[in-house]
């Protein structure tokens, strides 16, 4: 019925479709719908830049007015892949600028975004508006200086955990006088000197400005003065939250402080002065979401003073010097909170600040609504894992990071495969796991079982054979990303169900014992996977031996073959 | 079975008979004998033929434990460090790199600070450094944000990263420079078979048949090359902008002879000699004291 309906109605109805798997589902039902659809279609969202060209997705896609790319492998975020794996943003951004693409917003994570590639986008989209960078590199502050100085309708500079090269040029002051549309400035990532002066008449003239994190090289008196004209800020990120609090600077702040009534959420304080701390009392209350995971300076006893105030957050992030003891504090005043993350402050020794099962078995305990959980700990045990299940069976997101990758439980020395199961058996909206400790194939075979939602695994140092990786490839129906790090699965469990990589965007294994041949032969079944290998000790060749362990193996469904911009380091087979 | 994974520096440093290994192959930049692989005590390589202790070493090195696997106390122990080998493992704790950045420079203003109250001004009270003056301010700034540089050895064409925040001497940075690019390959194989296989380390290969030789140098920040060494840590730290492993083929009569096996391993010790200020681009040398080892399998 619905194909007697003028194209327009069908636009209508897709308009209210907001999420690209729900326009994806539509456009595979009929031709029409295909094609309305695919004209209709303003945001689009490429989960791996190199599973389709970008000429193709602009010519799909001709209205295309913001662009979503994901790049690296997530392990390059751990240094697991090398910095020239590849990633570039630029070929994107020079297709676009020859189709006449109208591109108001960017986002791009884990990909290599050059000064070039910044210079021709604020060139190319004079009616660009966002631009999102996160987990990125390539670009240093030269290339935000010509965002900032061209780009007359930005509202949205996001910059979150980039590595940029610091340049001491002025990039903040090439904001023209006209510039008055922003609505968002986050630059805590980078590492140089602003101007002052120049920011802070920026958020004076910006009225709409809601959100705004600044760098550590932004002292606290210039904070001040940045809330008195911009009270209406809903997230704040500190700079530099370090002075004497007996000092008539720090006063001004506590009264600009309780101005800023709309504040939500909160960030920075990457040197921090906790006697300054009480200034932000006021606005504790109101607070939805709370980032201290930068703030090593501050002590425990502050942040639980701290904490006590913050009755209505939603999310925390947080290091673990809180200790149990403070995730208790959190149990029982955060009654509201969804998602806790719990960084390690000591990753270079021993440290005693850390988290044991405790403060996660607390917080299970305390929190109903908790969905999300990263958790860097000392040590896990399955008793835990069990009660945490039984408290939460909400979780989408379950991370647990034991400091020790293949630790046991302490009390019984046993792996920690019940738990984790229990986990996966109760969580029955579980989307993505991390796995850490000692864990045989066991936990495996709880995983296949019983995620039925999982759709992005990571394991590392765990299993003991085939049988594990078998148990997840076939059991986790809607498993979208599989990495692997470190663990005994082969040839075996790589070349059982090969079909199931096109149903997958990607598969990652290193140091595992994936050989050569194994991965020639996947290829040669598979013309629409690209099987990489990255070999960074012997450059793999046509007359390596195929008994030959690759080191790292990344393979992807695409539609567009091999890419051609890979390093010699990288073989596609 | 995983746990030998970080235990793995230890099986492998189980040497027989510590008293013969004196590993010295000195790459002396100024003259000197020839290179031998392993050599015992007395030979002709003299002062070059033996391992560095850590009071070789000028100021500002740390006195590790392992001093005293040196000087014929005993073998290297490879990669291994105070924690239980948690910090050695590539990629783990899985943080990225700015997040490890960040805590690894909060961690030297606390030392910093440290520091200047244990043997500053009495007047410096825990209050005074509360809030701090420009001068703290300054150190966070002048330190930058340190912590990960890039590293390339000559003839891989990968580079990696290695954490110069996790290292408070010359010792432990090269300890984890030849762990990381001799070790590539033979880390989670030797894991998986509990140690006993110890895989295929080609880059060793490279070394040990004679043609190539390294010595480990910097990139400033004036964009000079130097060699590694040959400033205290400290100074090191605030100037290098990334490393490189380089060979040096103007090494005077250095001959690689082939590697004595140790079991199933085989070790090379070298010592690089830095003279105090170095051009590379001249390569004018002269013979100072060793300064660096890099040991590789």
């Amino acid at each position: 019925m619905m194909n007697y309906f003028p194209d327009e109605v069908l636009e209508h109805v897709f308009d209210f479709l907001e999420s690209h798997r729900d326009r994806n589902a539509v456009s595979l039902v009929c031709q029409s719908w295909y094609r309305v659809e695919r004209f209709s279609r303003e945001k689009v969202f490429i989960g791996n830049c190199y599973a389709i060209s970008p000429e193709r997705v602009i010519a799909r896609f001709p209205r295309v007015r913001s662009l979503t790319l994901k790049g690296k492998p997530h392990f390059a975020d751990f240094n697991l892949v090398p910095s020239d794996w590849g990633g570039f943003v630029l070929p994107w951004i020079e297709a676009m600028a020859r189709s006449g693409v109208n591109l108001e917003e960017l986002r791009l994570k884990r990909m290599v975004v050059s000064d070039e590639s910044l210079e021709l986008l604020a060139r190319s989209f004079p009616n660009l508006r966002s631009l999102v960078l996160v987990s990125c590199e390539g670009f240093t502050t030269d290339g935000l200086a010509a965002i900032a100085s061209n780009c007359r309708f930005l509202t949205e500079l996001d910059l979150q955990e980039n590595e940029v090269e610091d340049r001491r040029g002025q990039w903040l002051s090439c904001f023209p006088d006209s510039c008055t549309s922003l609505v968002s400035l986050n630059f805590a990532c980078l590492k140089g000197e602003v101007n002052l002066a120049a920011l802070e008449r920026l958020v004076a003239r910006n009225h709409n400005l809601r959100s705004l994190r600044l760098n550590h090289a932004v002292p606290l008196d210039a904070l001040q003065k940045i809330l008195m004209q911009a009270p209406q800020l809903v997230d704040l990120g500190t700079g530099s939250y370090v002075h004497d609090p007996d000092s008539d600077t720090y006063n001004k702040l506590k009264s600009a402080v309780q101005k800023c009534t709309s504040i939500r959420s909160l960030s920075g304080f990457l040197d921090v002065a906790p006697r300054c701390l009480p200034a932000i009392y006021p606005i504790c209350l109101n607070l939805t979401s709370l980032n201290l995971s930068y703030a090593s300076l501050i002590h425990n006893s502050e942040l639980i003073k701290l904490i006590h105030h913050c009755s209505q957050l939603q999310r925390l992030w947080i290091l673990d010097c809180i200790g149990d003891k403070g995730l208790g504090v959190v149990a029982s005043t955060c009654k509201e909170l969804q998602e806790l993350r719990v960084f390690p402050s000591d990753i270079h020794g021993v440290g005693s600040a850390a988290v044991t099962e405790e403060g996660l078995v607390a917080i299970s305990a305390g929190c109903p609504k908790l969905n999300s959980i990263l958790y860097f700990c000392q040590q896990m045990t399955n008793a835990a894992l069990i009660t945490v299940a039984k408290n939460c069976p909400n979780f989408i997101r379950f991370r647990l990071c034991t400091l020790n990758p293949t630790i046991p439980d302490p009390v019984t020395m046993q792996p920690l495969d019940e738990g984790f199961g229990a986990i996966v058996q109760s969580c029955k909206g579980l989307k993505r796991l991390s796995l850490s400790g000692l864990l045989t194939d066991q936990v495996f075979l709880y995983i296949g079982m019983y995620a039925e939602q999982l759709e992005m695994l990571s394991v590392a140092f765990a299993g003991d054979s085939d049988k594990g990786m078998l148990y997840v490839l076939n059991g986790c129906k809607k498993l979208k990303k599989l990495e692997i790090r470190d663990s005994p699965f082969g040839n075996v469990a790589l070349l059982a169900d090969v079909g199931k990589y096109e149903t997958m965007r990607s598969l990652w294994m290193s140091s595992c014992e994936v050989t050569l041949g194994a991965c020639k032969t996947l290829a040669k079944k598979m013309p629409r996977l690209n099987v990489e290998v990255i070999n960074e000790n012997d450059l793999i060749d046509a007359s390596s031996d195929d008994r030959q362990k690759v080191e790292k193996m990344y393979l992807y469904r695409t539609l567009v073959g091999p890419r051609e911009d890979a390093p010699e380091f990288v073989w596609t087979l | 079975m995983e746990q030998d994974y970080v235990g793995m520096a230890t099986d492998v440093s189980s040497y027989s008979n510590e008293a013969e290994l004196e590993l010295g192959l000195g790459l002396s930049l100024g003259g000197g004998g020839g290179g031998g692989l392993l050599k015992a005590k007395g030979s002709p390589w003299g002062e070059y033929g033996k391992l560095m202790t850590a009071k070789d070493f000028p100021s500002g090195f740390c006195g590790t434990k392992r001093a005293s696997d040196y000087g014929g106390g005993g073998p290297p122990d490879v990669g291994y460090s105070a924690s239980p080998g948690v910090s050695q493992v590539v990629g783990w704790p899985p943080l990225r790199t700015y997040r490890m950045n960040s805590l690894a420079n909060q961690a030297k203003v606390l030392n910093d600070e440290e520091e200047k109250r244990v043997g500053g001004n009495d007047e410096c009270n825990e209050e005074n450094m509360d809030y701090g003056s420009n001068k703290n301010d300054t150190t966070v700034k002048d330190n930058g944000q340190l912590g990960f540089v890039k590293v390339n050895i000559d003839g891989m064409p990968i580079g990696r990263k290695v954490d110069l925040n996790a290292h408070a001497c010359y010792e432990t940075l090269a300890r984890t420079l030849e762990e990381m690019f001799c070790r590539l390959s033979t880390t989670i194989n030797s894991n998986r078979s509990g140690g006993q296989e110890k895989g295929k380390a080609t880059q060793p290969s490279k070394l040990l048949d004679g043609s190539s030789e390294f010595v480990l140098t910097y990139e400033d920040k004036e964009g000079d090359w130097m060699l590694v060494g040959d400033v205290p840590w400290g100074m090191f730290l605030s100037t290098v902008k990334r490393l490189r492993i380089m060979k040096t083929s103007e090494a005077n009569g250095l001959d690689w002879e082939s590697t004595a096996s140790l079991g199933e391993h085989s070790i090379i010790v070298l010592e690089v000699h830095m003279p105090s200020r170095i051009d590379l681009n001249n390569r004018s040398h002269s013979r100072l004291s060793p300064v660096l080892i890099v040991a590789f399998y």
